[in-house]
């Protein structure tokens, strides 16, 4: 069956899938390519194939796990798995779509809590410069995660080596920043 | 023809070697171009894991104001940051309608003229031709090319390299005198943007890169992105103690190699900046 003549659940994840990335999940075939090639298949709850059974059963109780996963969140969008999927299915489009379904509807897994407080921190740093400012990322991410003494041992040897700076640069485009972050907020 | 470049954030800061070696070079052959001016972060992994419109916005910001400064190719010598333009490229050529609504948050025109370069395409433009006879102390040592993912992939959009055994950076280093090794670890995965929040992780994935590396008797790994540069350098104290052992080989960026070849000092190309103690000059 190919995915033209499926009809996707209008209540399923993988209709919304459908709709909002153009990502046809029937069209997998579990040939497993992308869970063997994944990086970080070995740490994940689902591996990307498992996460595409998932999605094509269209079982409320299925989308729900996925959404509740870790694997979403673990995923570092290296794209390995579109490039040797004989289907050409972009899974990497399609985990940047889960997240953010599974924050929006706050199914967050416990486990990504740091990896989360990371990427805010990251665009915190950016969002009142313009430019990412790696000590303030350093310290607002210890601050989110409540991590404080990782990397300590980092710092003093980054300095040494004149890779961290003080004081941020700030973008004469800064308030254009702050309206693109305003405009785009989800 | 007017040639900009994007440095990117980590340029400026935890990749300053990578920095000081491109500008090194640029000047050595003559090369000249002008930065974007007043350039803003490209969200990196952060913005497309989170917000999807911000993830375009933020990329088609620094494309438009080249475009506006007749920018037609720009360089871009961080592969992330490479990979997030060009991709935001790729996107707003597909879909007007979304090209105009990215218009209107960034409150500027864009056309999405501009030619984006990785590092690699731009040596390959303008160094390699004038390679030959700038070199006075080739680079002869055995070399594991590391090209990491975001220089290939998504190779159906970058359109660079092939996507599996890429074959450029080996053919630069090649042109230095270096002899680069069969490398299978030449795609694979770093951990790149959980270095901090999972550096378990990235210390698994790094320590398998490095270690191959070592196996097949590479004297350094040459890369060509300043996050694949600081995962394998940077944390290699964390990388060690993962796998519980002592690897030392050094990972030097292809700028750098090109930079010792034509004679620079190692402290001209930011050598003495690195972590792991880079005994090549």
């Amino acid at each position: 069956m190919s995915h033209s003549e499926h009809h996707t659940e209008r209540n399923s994840l993988a209709y919304s899938i459908e709709k909002n990335v153009e990502v046809y999940t029937q069209k997998c075939y579990q040939c497993g390519k992308c869970s063997a090639g994944c990086p970080v298949a070995e740490d994940m709850d689902f591996p990307p194939s498992m996460i595409m059974r998932l999605l094509q059963t269209e079982d409320l109780a299925n989308d729900d796990k996925i959404l509740r996963s870790h694997s979403i969140w673990l995923c570092v969008t290296c794209e390995m798995c579109l490039s040797r999927c004989p289907m050409e299915i972009d899974i990497p489009s399609m985990m940047d779509y889960l997240r953010q379904r599974s924050r929006s509807e706050k199914k967050v897994n416990k486990k990504a809590k740091n990896i989360i407080a990371f990427h805010k921190a990251f665009l915190n740093s950016i969002k009142y410069t313009g430019r990412l400012f790696e000590l303030g990322l350093i310290l607002d991410y210890k601050r989110q995660s409540l991590n404080l003494m990782q990397d300590v041992a980092l710092a003093p040897k980054m300095i040494s080596r004149g890779k961290l700076h003080f004081i941020p640069f700030i973008i004469k485009g800064k308030n254009q920043m702050a309206r693109i972050f305003k405009k785009t907020s989800n | 023809m007017k040639t900009g470049i994007y440095p990117g954030c980590s340029l400026t800061g935890s990749a300053r070697d990578y920095n000081e070696s491109v500008f090194a070079i640029a000047e050595a052959f003559g090369l000249e171009f002008i930065q974007i001016p007043d350039w803003n972060c490209c969200g990196a992994t952060a913005a497309h894991n989170l917000n999807k419109e911000l993830s375009l916005a933020l990329p088609a910001r620094i494309l438009a104001i080249a475009e506006k400064n007749g920018l037609d190719e720009i360089i871009v010598p961080c592969a992330a940051c490479y990979s997030r333009l060009v991709v935001t490229q790729h996107e707003l050529k597909k879909d007007p309608e979304l090209k105009n609504r990215i218009c209107e948050v960034i409150e500027m025109d864009y056309r999405g003229t501009s030619v984006i370069l990785n590092v690699i395409e731009w040596i390959d433009k303008y160094i390699v031709p004038k390679l030959e006879e700038k070199i006075v102390k080739p680079f002869n040592y055995k070399v594991a090319c590391y090209y990491g993912c975001l220089l290939v992939r998504p190779n159906k959009i970058l359109n660079y390299d092939r996507v599996e055994d890429p074959q450029t950076l080996d053919v630069v280093m090649s042109k230095l005198g270096a002899t680069a090794i069969d490398y299978p670890y030449k795609t694979e995965c770093c951990g790149a943007g959980l270095s901090i929040s999972r550096t378990d992780i990235v210390s698994k994935l790094s320590g398998k890169i490095i270690e191959d590396a070592e196996h097949r008797g590479a004297d350094a790994i040459v890369v060509a992105c300043p996050m694949c540069h600081s995962n394998l350098d940077m944390r290699r104290p964390d990388i060690n103690k993962y796998w519980d052992t002592e690897f030392k080989i050094p990972v030097i960026f292809v700028t750098q190699a090109i930079g010792l070849a034509i004679g620079l000092s190692p402290q001209k190309v930011g050598l003495r900046r690195h972590f792991v103690e880079v005994k090549i000059s």
